[in-house]
């Protein structure tokens, strides 16, 4: 078993990982990122379409090219080894241990970044009834196969979910010469961006079908058709309301779930989030380990991504230089309308802090609002789709003194004069 | 010339009596219409160890159940799989459910069961914390344990073929000569293998293989049974929880697996002959399944659910099993073997082998003096303390590359798995365990697809799920 000291340790090569890469090593410290899998980049590799950067980098990139461009700012400020899997981390001792080809590694670090991205839901968790048959993917599989892969999943597909990687792959599929037959949607209204829905299945003329569902799985061996219904306001199909569609393909994007195995029983998570908890840091509530992008929480945009990384990269150096990092004072708590949210602390520390955050329910229009000022006024529609980026003004908050943490509400309010 | 034994249908049964007769003398072949090992009613059934209270003194299931359960310890040591006696508890709601408690605690000491005691509430919710409240006591069975049944299956046919079993994959038996009263070629869709003695293990199929033979006509009635399973974050009970039974069935029950998940299920749905094959779950059997879990542990939680799924039991008229020699001398039927059938599998092994063969048909057997009891699993690593893994890697460093990442499976293993007979996904993941996490194959799927593709020398898009219906890719998006 081979021991090795490392500053920071960044587990996951995404990103989220590599930014917070980039940042921890700009300042001087011994920066160590591992990725499982072969190469890094995560699911940028397989991202052929473009939309990424335009925060970042000030344009509209593809995913290999978001990649390339991380990788250049990175030349040579850290190490990376692929290939590499963390199996345990060790709260007490500091200690990471990893397996991959060259065995088992025991790293005593200053600080870990840990950037491991999401994984999809699978199809089989939402129990729709029917044979067990060869021919449903995520959609992010299917988006791999055919791009990494350069192999078509069959001729004829419907795709449930219409999250933003359900729409892209109905355009990609069709592009390639499937024949799309739908993307089903059990809400009422487009699941990913308003972007997407216009790109990719307007301008294609692939139907959306809201207020669906697939009631049966048919097929033998492979799918050979599904039966989609109706859903009433309760999401229950209304009887009578099914059709047969023949299909030999199922394109499955139910939605993304952050993806924080190495975490359980660790460090304090947030249900609703589906992360840990962390503060305007990155900072988890074990001192030492810090989280960003999708494994604390589903972001929209891989620029947020990049963003937390930066974050979680910066303050695990500083902590691994030996700089006593501020503890946390304001407790982020939600209020009205408020579903996804990060960060769920204020330090302090900073005085501009991004916050990142997704309403419940649609709505009209209106304001975002923290400790009962205003933050920012939206005079379009929100979407839960749709994740809210603003910049908190920090020095305008109240903040306790001595040692207790006091919460402070970020709440949502419809804007009635807008509607 | 050496005695030949044809076994048809590689289950559970079929594999523990090929591994038995493996330590003969003999030409064995083994027939399974499958593509693989235990992929009827062996790859989706509760995967208990029954203690042996459920059925009446004096039936063979009763008999084989209390004795299977008794081997089974020896058996995972000798094979190497998975096996945990958890205990099981059978729980009562009202009054009339503990006097069939009393029932069930008289039949298990008729048919031999050690240890059975009823609890009172009080020390079955210690035990159980997450049972409802309202229950009102237990027959509490420790020897009843859980383990991977299509491991076994698969365990017992490696170790069998060490010692010189044939298995033939994909072949369906299409027809079984009779020649002056004694069984003597089965002939199938590849071959014609001349036989003189044949063994029935065709599972919910097996009816019309003795049909085929000319032997005593009896029914396999198919029984679906539908099943929920919970990801391992459920930790929902202990030991295993089933209601009080009734005529028809032991319920729907709930208990843990072998790798920490937790099934629930299953239902009992009588189907005509002619859905044999049907597997499909329904909305109404995932309901009832709800509905009656609930009320064992009414905070059930069902977002952690991870999949559903459907197998076959094989009942018949008689509600026993049907074991034994036919009027076709050499033809020996191993049938209808629903619950307790897993169970009772070893057992029946070496009653076929012990009795029927060697005692009712008289054929004597000449034990093998070089045969090799011990078979070893794939290595993975959570089997492993880590210096040992590390010693693993060093010699084959495929083994420190994982693949699948929510059960932590390697390189190593799927090309050991390859090595070993799989070749399609579903063979790879059944002796893995890769893509049954929390992802359900996710991040694995095309990774083992590729890994696949090179170790079998075929292209990926060939590579099947299971049966060579079930494609995965349909050609190259460009050449």
């Amino acid at each position: 078993m081979k021991k090795e000291k490392v500053d920071v340790l960044v587990v996951g090569g995404g990103a989220g990982g590599i930014a917070g890469a980039i940042s921890a090593s700009r300042y001087g410290v011994k920066t160590l990122l591992i990725e499982r899998e072969d190469r890094v980049g995560g699911v940028l590799n397989q991202c052929i379409h473009n939309g990424f950067g335009v925060l970042v980098y000030g344009e509209e990139l593809t995913g290999p090219e978001f990649l390339f461009k991380l990788l250049e700012e990175s030349k040579g400020d850290f190490e990376v080894r692929s290939g590499e899997t963390v199996l345990r981390i060790l709260k007490d001792e500091k200690v990471v241990i990893t397996v991959s080809k060259r065995g088992i590694t025991c790293y005593e670090v200053g600080a870990l970044v840990v950037a491991t991205g999401a994984r999809e839901r699978p199809f089989s968790t939402l129990m729709i009834p029917g044979p067990r048959v060869s021919g449903i993917y995520t959609a992010g599989v299917v988006q791999k196969m055919v791009n990494i892969y350069n192999r078509l999943p069959g001729k004829k597909a419907m795709v449930l979910g219409s999250g933003d990687i359900g729409l892209i792959m109905a355009r990609r599929l069709k592009l390639e010469g499937v024949d799309v037959l739908g993307v089903i949607e059990i809400k009422d209204e487009v699941g990913g961006s308003l972007r997407n829905f216009v790109q990719c299945l307007r301008d294609f003329e692939i139907p959306l079908l809201t207020k669906h569902t697939i009631s049966k799985v048919h097929g033998n061996g492979r799918i050979k058709g599904v039966t989609v219904v109706e859903v009433d306001e309760n999401f229950k199909p209304i009887d009578g309301s099914g059709k047969f569609f023949e299909i030999d393909t199922l394109v499955v994007s139910v939605g993304l779930i952050p993806q924080n195995q190495i975490l359980e029983g660790l460090v304090e998570f947030d249900p609703i989030n589906g992360g840990p908890v962390v503060d305007d840091l990155q900072r988890t509530n074990i001192e030492w380990i810090f989280s960003a992008g999708n494994s604390i929480a589903i972001h929209d945009l891989v620029d947020f991504v990049y963003e937390e990384g930066v974050v979680a990269g910066r303050n695990a150096a500083r902590l691994a230089l030996g700089e006593r990092l501020p503890r946390r004072k304001l407790k982020l708590v939600r209020g009205k309308n408020i579903g996804v949210m990060v960060p769920n602390y204020l330090t302090g520390d900073e005085n501009r802090v991004k916050m990142y955050m997704r309403v419940r329910k649609t709505m009209e229009g209106g304001e975002l609002r923290v400790q009962g000022g205003r933050v920012r006024k939206y005079n379009f529609k929100v979407r839960p789709g749709q994740m809210l980026d603003v910049v908190l003004d920090v020095g305008r908050l109240s903040f306790p003194t001595g040692e207790r943490i006091e919460s402070c509400e970020v709440e949502f309010h419809e804007d009635r004069a807008s509607r | 010339m050496k005695l030949r034994i044809a076994v048809i249908g590689a289950g559970i049964v079929g594999s523990l009596i090929s591994r038995e007769l493996s330590k003969y003398d003999l030409e064995l072949h083994l027939i399974e219409k499958n593509p693989d090992v235990g992929w009827g009613t062996t790859k989706a059934n509760s995967a208990i160890i029954h203690a042996g209270y459920d059925d009446p003194p004096g039936t063979m299931r009763a008999r084989f159940c209390v004795l299977g359960n008794e081997l089974y310890g020896e058996l995972s040591r000798e094979l190497d799989f998975d096996f945990r006696r958890i205990g099981s508890h059978v729980v009562a709601f009202t009054e009339e459910e503990m006097e069939i408690l009393e029932d069930l605690m008289d039949r298990g000491m008729k048919n031999g069961v050690q240890n059975l005691r009823i609890l009172d509430r009080e020390e079955l919710l210690s035990m159980e914390p997450n049972l409802n409240p309202s229950v009102k006591a237990s027959l509490w069975a420790p020897s009843a344990g859980i383990t991977e049944p299509w491991e076994v299956a698969i365990s017992a046919v490696e170790n069998a073929m060490e010692n010189g079993l044939n298995l033939h994959l994909n072949e369906r038996v299409l027809e079984i000569s009779v020649e002056r009263g004694k069984v003597r070629r089965v002939k199938t869709n590849k071959g014609e293998y001349d036989v003189d003695i044949v063994i029935n293990c065709a599972g919910v199929h097996a009816d019309d293989i003795a049909k085929m033979a000319g032997a005593e006509p009896f029914d396999i009635l198919p029984r679906k049974g539908e099943y929920i399973l919970l990801d391992e974050d459920a930790h929902v009970v202990n030991s295993i929880i089933f209601p009080t039974p009734t005529k028809k069935s032991k319920g729907i029950l709930i208990l843990p697996t072998i790798d920490g998940g937790t099934l629930l299920g299953p239902t009992a749905e009588d189907l005509p002959k002619s859905k044999k094959d049907d597997l499909e779950t329904t909305k109404d059997g995932i309901e009832r399944i709800k509905r009656a879990c609930l009320k064992l542990v009414p905070s059930l939680n069902f977002s952690r659910v991870l999949k559903t799924f459907a197998g076959m039991r094989a009942e018949t008229k008689k509600m026993d099993f049907i074991i034994g020699k036919t009027k076709v001398w050499g033809f020996i039927n191993v049938a209808g073997m629903r619950s307790p059938g897993l169970t009772a599998a070893p057992a029946i092994a070496k009653y076929v082998v012990e009795k029927i063969i060697q005692e009712d048909l008289g054929v004597g057997l000449e034990r093998k003096k070089n045969f090799k009891p011990f078979r070893k699993r794939i290595p993975h690593i959570e089997n492993y303390g880590l210096e040992e893994w590390e010693e693993v890697v060093k010699k084959d460093p495929r083994f420190g590359k994982m693949v699948c990442f929510c059960n932590k499976v390697s390189e190593g293993e799927i090309v050991e798995a390859i090595k070993r007979g799989a070749r399609t996904l579903d063979g790879v993941k059944f002796r893995t365990k890769a893509g049954f996490g929390k992802c359900q194959g996710g991040f694995c799927t095309l990774r083992i697809l590729e890994i696949m593709s090179r170790e079998l020398g075929i292209p990926i898009e060939e590579i099947k799920l299971n049966n060579d219906e079930a494609s995965m890719m349909n050609g190259k998006v460009r050449e």
